[in-house]
């Protein structure tokens, strides 16, 4: 009796320790080492020369904007999810900021089959916990979290969810289905007509800032909120070094509130909008060079658990445009694992076993995500990547899986090119080249 | 010279001084002349693109433009094809195509000229960005000063009221700096932008304590139209604390001039009597804005690429 699928990868680095073979068959590591070559599924089987690769778990990103349904000019379910494997993906959980909005179990059901069908990643729907966004209501969260999708995670994020007594009410309500609601935290009077950080550079370009306390107040806020009603809260895209100190005091104290940092803030600065170019305009704004410092060591201690990215596709015309009109985001899923290798590996912040925990194991667990962020061990799903520590690649938006180009990291040389992508022991990509 | 003028932070002090030199070079040939019009510029295209209306600067531009005999086109983006949806970028390679060796951009976005000096190879001229900047504003100011005070290097020169939403404060707090004066910003901390400790310059909310002795007094007008909410309680109050009157007017020093760069709120931000007084050079600033911008064009494109 033969595997329908196996794939016998050779002398590969498990999270960059010692170099095994791993044998995979039918979507799960189905031995590791000695026994991989031995095993009599290992004759007969693909093999992919893993040779002084880093192998983790596969990337989960918490935080992805696919713009399918309403923008499929900017991106699709499918290009977003290409991109998504090509930067080491195996999951993504797809925010809701789509039009119609991901408010209903009619829509995120919708979001569901076309991450089936593209069969690249799992994408995982991420429901609005306002209707429409607005602020105002409640959605129907219980019917999104029973539907097909089994929506966890649930977030009105492009806004914040700024009523304290509506996000005191969706902290306790998704508790029935440990769900978690992941507020992106803006205050919205504070950052009224909001351009950019609040600061020095702000004040010399001549933009309406974006203060740090707006972010900071929010969180300070939530934290409380979901300590008084013993909820999970899940703090989106920290920005300032003020946030970082309020999660850990919250965290001290025992509060059930997670937070995430994306690439782009672990690595640029408020001083990338001096010259007026829309792809650095991004929501939380790029900070001050305190901030990354911050952001970079409370990663390091676990203060924040994971890197999300918030790939945020944008259409050319919604970029190439003037500042203030231009919509905010940058693409990130094929970035992220390079900047992270950048920001906190190559400075020893954080080795490979901290990265399979900020981008695999962590969000998974955070977003309640079965067969995703496990560790590489026999009998676990062969969700994986394979990276290559020693190599660089020059990031060309034109060369992107993603149908948008708004990369700010365009003609920048980086470090770890993934080079296989791994989805239930079926490659997606393969030599840095997505399969089939 | 720099290629474009963006930014008064753009021109060094030696360039900055040889548009000064420059401007009052065309003034004394202008002056001595029945036809007021120089034939340096004769078949080269300035075109006025305008986003935003400011008939005071637009005609200011356009009479620079024509006394030195260049072609100008106005192109208001009211009606045009801009309100129609397009582009900044379309826009540029419109102009591009149509040859514009000169742009003189205003536009209601910080950055929008920068962003334009990208796409043309023509000169861009920031006619006033968004909050950002009106570099040609400064160097009116700047050169009004020099002729009365003789010199903007060490003068004690007082910027008052709305700092954060004005264009014209950031450009002199960076020219008048660059020319070394020592400039002390007066306002409300509400009108005074985060940050700007990074800035050359002083800050007093005080203003009769800013005024003792100051060489120049210069005011700016409030922008209740930027004003979403309260920056100040009442106009009544603002006028109280920040209004330049007749007992503040004593304040400065005698030989001190009295400046705004219009439009400006008579009552609110300065007393009428202040305003036509003694000392007070505002209808000479508008006067001094052709030859400034003459000089600055010229200057622009004469230059050798
Ligand atoms: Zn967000």
């Amino acid at each position: 009796m033969s595997a329908d699928l196996a794939i016998l990868i050779t002398g590969a680095l498990p999270y960059g320790e010692e170099s095994q073979d791993l044998l995979l068959v039918d979507g799960i590591i189905a031995a590791m080492g000695q026994d991989a070559v031995t095993h009599p599924d290992a004759a007969g089987a693909q093999r992919v020369d893993g040779a002084g690769l880093i192998v983790l778990p596969g990337l989960v990103d918490l935080h992805t904007h696919l713009r399918e349904p309403g923008r499929e000019d900017a991106e699709t379910v499918e290009t977003g999810s290409a991109a998504a494997a090509l930067g080491g993906y195996t999951a993504i959980f797809a925010m809701p900021n789509t039009d119609p909005t991901a408010d209903t179990a009619g829509v995120v059901e919708q979001v569901l089959r076309l991450g089936q069908a593209a069969g690249l990643v799992d994408v995982q729907p991420i429901g609005a916990v306002t209707v429409g966004r607005k602020g105002e209501r409640l959605a129907e969260l219980a019917a999104m979290a029973h539907s097909a999708a089994q929506v966890r995670v649930f977030s009105d994020d492009g806004d914040c969810v700024s009523d304290p007594l509506l996000m005191r009410r969706s902290l306790e309500y998704v508790k029935a289905f440990d769900g978690v609601i992941a507020q992106h935290a803006q205050e919205p009077r504070l950052t009224v007509g909001s351009q950019m950080h609040e600061g020095a550079v702000s004040a010399t370009l001549g933009m309406t800032g974006w203060p740090a306390v707006a972010e900071e107040a929010i969180i300070a806020r939530d934290c409380l909120l979901a300590d008084h009603v013993d909820s999970r809260l899940h703090i989106c895209h920290l920005s300032t070094a003020g946030s970082v100190d309020i999660v850990a005091a919250a965290k001290a104290r025992g509060t059930k509130v997670t937070a995430e940092v994306t690439p782009h803030h672990l690595l640029l600065t408020d001083q990338a909008a001096v010259g007026y170019d829309p792809v650095f305009k991004v929501n939380p704004p790029l900070r001050t060079s305190p901030d990354i410092d911050a952001l970079r060591r409370g990663l390091a201690r676990g203060t924040i658990d994971i890197v999300a990215t918030d790939h945020a596709p944008h259409a050319i015309q919604d970029k190439e445009c003037e500042w203030d009109q231009a919509s905010p985001g940058m693409l990130g899923l094929q970035t992220a694992l390079s900047i992270v290798v950048l920001t906190m590996v190559e400075p020893g912040l954080l080795d490979w076993r901290g990265v399979a925990r900020v981008m695999s194991e962590a969000p998974a667990t955070i977003g309640v995500l079965a067969g995703h962020g496990r560790p590489i061990a026999v009998g676990e799903p062969a969700n994986l990547v394979l990276v290559d520590a020693k190599a660089h690649w020059t990031v060309r938006g034109s060369d992107l899986a993603s149908l948008s180009r708004n990369t700010p990291y365009e003609g920048m040389e980086l470090p770890a090119p993934v080079m296989a992508t791994f989805l239930r022991g079926r490659p997606t990509v393969l030599n840095g080249q997505l399969v089939g | 010279m720099p290629r474009h003028l963006l930014s008064a932070g753009d021109l060094t002090r030696e360039s900055a001084l040889h548009i000064l030199d420059t401007t009052e070079r065309i003034g004394q040939a202008i002056a001595g002349r029945e036809v007021r019009k120089l034939p340096t510029l004769r078949g080269r295209t300035v075109v006025n693109l305008f986003y935003e209306d400011s008939t005071r600067t637009r005609l200011s531009f356009e009479a620079a433009a024509k006394r030195l005999s260049a072609d100008v086109i106005n192109f208001s983006a009211k009606g045009s094809s801009v309100s129609k949806g397009e582009s900044l970028k379309d826009t540029a390679w419109t102009l591009q195509a149509i040859g514009a060796d000169a742009i003189v951009c205003r536009h209601s976005s910080s950055g929008a000229p920068h962003q334009l000096s990208g796409w043309v190879d023509g000169h861009v001229i920031n006619a006033g960005d968004g909050t950002h900047e009106h570099p040609t504003q400064a160097l009116i100011d700047a050169f009004t000063v020099r002729k009365h005070l003789g010199d903007v290097e060490g003068k004690r020169i007082v910027i008052v009221g709305d700092v954060i939403h004005s264009r014209v404060a950031r450009s002199n707090v960076l020219l008048l700096s660059t020319l070394g004066a020592q400039v002390t910003l007066v306002a409300p901390p509400t009108l005074l932008p985060k940050g700007i400790e990074s800035w050359p310059v002083t800050v007093d909310y005080d203003f009769d304590r800013a005024l003792a002795g100051v060489d120049a007094v210069m005011m700016l007008r409030v922008q209740r139209e930027r004003m979403g909410d309260a920056f100040f309680p009442t106009t009544r109050e603002y006028s109280r604390q920040y209004g330049l009157d007749d007992r503040r007017r004593a304040l400065i020093a005698n030989h001190g001039i009295v400046m705004h760069p219009g439009p400006m709120v008579r009552g609110m931000e300065i007393s009428p009597s202040v305003a036509d007084g003694p000392g007070s050079v505002i209808v000479e600033q508008v006067a001094n804005g052709v030859i400034v911008r003459m000089a600055v064009l010229y200057l622009l494109l004469s230059a050798r690429t």
